[in-house]
């Protein structure tokens, strides 16, 4: 699947081009309250954080984690917290965004008869979302570390991570938006994300979990994607994080290679 | 009902209380999409519970105020269940109906004053905040996490509650210019409200000034009240107390809700 995805993205001369303007058109379509919408969704995690990982944090105190070692629950929260606004900013502009674009404002149909193509729209909603969503990550970093949740070190390296994550989650997105048929089914995507977000060792180490439960929540994409930013923000040492990098990018590169297919489908009739 | 001849049956008659004709035009609409909601409505609350509840809970080992950290939370989910589903309704249901579907000016054109289009959509979201609320509390009886049979006046509470808050968003939804702004009203009023209300921790534990916000919220009176229901034990603040203030948002907000919608429905 990356054979399929890498060679389009290196050969054709201008698609990098196509696909940017792509997201210059979302630039340019913002509208004065919009803008806010856009600014304020850094917040959110934010209060999450202090909400449940200060309030609720008093009344947990310590947790050990898995390898023995003792941090505060905040810390404990916050890695899961910047996960979960990865997914949550990566998917609510590749599902709902996008698919009032595509089957709404018909605006992919006016952008196929320019020299742009599916993949190129797939490409360029995507690094649109990821624009978006690296602006609230960093700012989340930059709380974590005055807070003194993690180190300045670890922060720059976690940002990458949530890169990667709110990639895979965006090219997961743009499947789903394809496959969605009426804005009722955004309420059932509503609720599997919050379900995600519940029981992806957000607020509780997987290990708590009954056996069953627990692998099935590890095989679970937000769930690889917590385990990645925690081990890289609190955890002393260990490896396992290179699987979840691997799941993420086989995730990523699979998800996008089927978008473009089935947008290339949908649009061209 | 029996002596109703066919003439008078086919002549398009006034009901005798027009809100309840509104209120029967949601419920028919319903009756087609409740499918859909029934997961976010009933199904989340409880996975909440399970995830939250029971999953933190192992974790707070000496409890809330003396209290199982379970039996705790339940009371302020029921309250939070109902301020998202009364926003939820009376958001963008009431925005579209101005401005996208336009049922509003459909309905002035009927013999339906200002009053009864209010008072019949506000009735279908009290009715969806009171099922919602009636499911959770059923739920969490069965994992036995009410300790009173006070629990059944979580349900009226619940409904004062969605009325206190709905009231007023009403009548923002019908006077913003675009539904941005309704985003940014679950996301500075909404969310910090549910965060930081006593929903999840004990509002004595913040900070002195943000501590006089989450008093002020509407969402902390109803939780206190929940609260006390549930566990039977004397609320925080009087009851006569919270009950007016509950009220004072909901006559507030109704005044204010009838104005905008007097001033854009009537020409």
């Amino acid at each position: 699947m990356v054979g399929l995805v890498l060679p389009r993205l290196v050969s054709f001369e201008g698609a990098p081009r196509r696909s940017a303007s792509v997201a210059e058109r979302n630039l340019t379509a913002l509208r004065s309250a919009y803008w806010l919408v856009l600014l304020s969704g850094f917040l959110e995690p934010v209060l999450y954080l202090f909400s449940i990982g200060v309030g609720v944090g008093a009344l947990v105190g310590d947790l050990t984690l898995p390898g023995g070692q003792v941090v505060s629950y905040a810390a404990f929260v916050a890695p899961a917290m910047l996960a979960s606004s990865a997914m949550n900013g990566a998917l609510s502009e590749t599902t709902f965004n996008f698919f009032g674009k595509m089957k709404f404002m018909k605006l992919y149909d006016g952008v196929i008869a320019t020299p742009v193509q599916p993949f190129e729209i797939a490409l360029g909603e995507l690094a649109w979302a990821m624009i978006r969503g690296s602006l609230y990550s960093a700012a989340f970093l930059l709380i974590m570390v005055v807070m003194d949740l993690t180190t300045a070190v670890r922060a720059v390296a976690a940002f990458p991570a949530a890169m990667l994550v709110g990639v895979a989650f965006g090219a997961l997105g743009m499947v789903v938006s394809t496959l969605i048929r009426s804005w009722q089914d955004f309420d059932l995507m509503g609720s599997a994300q919050f379900t995600l977000f519940l029981f992806s060792g957000t607020f509780v180490p997987a290990e708590a979990y009954p056996a069953v439960l627990r692998w099935v929540v590890e095989l679970t994409p937000l769930y690889r994607s917590v385990h990645l930013i925690r081990a890289i923000c609190v955890e002393r040492s260990g490896w396992s994080w290179l699987l979840d990098v691997a799941y993420l990018v086989v995730l990523a590169a699979g998800m996008l290679a089927l978008a473009s297919r089935r947008m290339g489908r949908l649009l061209y009739k | 009902m029996v002596d109703v001849s066919v003439a008078e049956r086919a002549r398009p008659g006034m009901a005798r209380v027009p809100a309840l004709a509104v209120l029967a035009h949601y419920l028919v609409g319903y009756r087609r999409t409740w499918r859909a909601g029934v997961f976010s409505s009933f199904l989340l609350p409880v996975l909440t519970v399970l995830g939250f509840g029971v999953g933190v809970g192992a974790y707070v080992h000496r409890g809330v105020e003396g209290v199982p950290y379970l039996e705790w939370l339940v009371p302020g989910l029921i309250a939070s269940t109902a301020l998202q589903v009364a926003m939820a309704e009376s958001t963008w249901p009431v925005h579209s109906n101005f401005k996208w579907i336009r049922t509003y000016h459909a309905q002035v054109a009927a013999p339906l004053r200002i009053g009864d289009i209010l008072a019949g959509h506000l009735a279908f979201v009290l009715f969806r905040v009171l099922t919602s609320a009636a499911t959770f509390v059923l739920v969490t009886a069965l994992f036995g996490a009410l300790r009173s049979p006070w629990a059944v006046a979580v349900l009226p509470v619940a409904v004062l509650l969605a009325l206190a808050v709905a009231a007023p968003t009403f009548a923002i939804s019908a006077a913003v210019p675009s539904d941005s702004y309704l985003a940014l009203l679950f996301r500075f009023a909404v969310i910090p409200m549910t965060l930081f209300a006593g929903v999840f921790f004990p509002v004595a534990s913040l900070p002195e000034a943000l501590r006089w916000l989450a008093y002020a919220t509407p969402l902390w009176h109803g939780v206190d009240l929940c609260r006390a229901a549930t566990l039977g034990v004397a609320p925080q603040w009087s009851i006569a107390g919270h009950l007016l203030y509950l009220a004072a948002w909901a006559a507030a907000g109704w005044l204010l809700a009838r104005r905008v919608f007097q001033r854009s429905l009537v020409v």
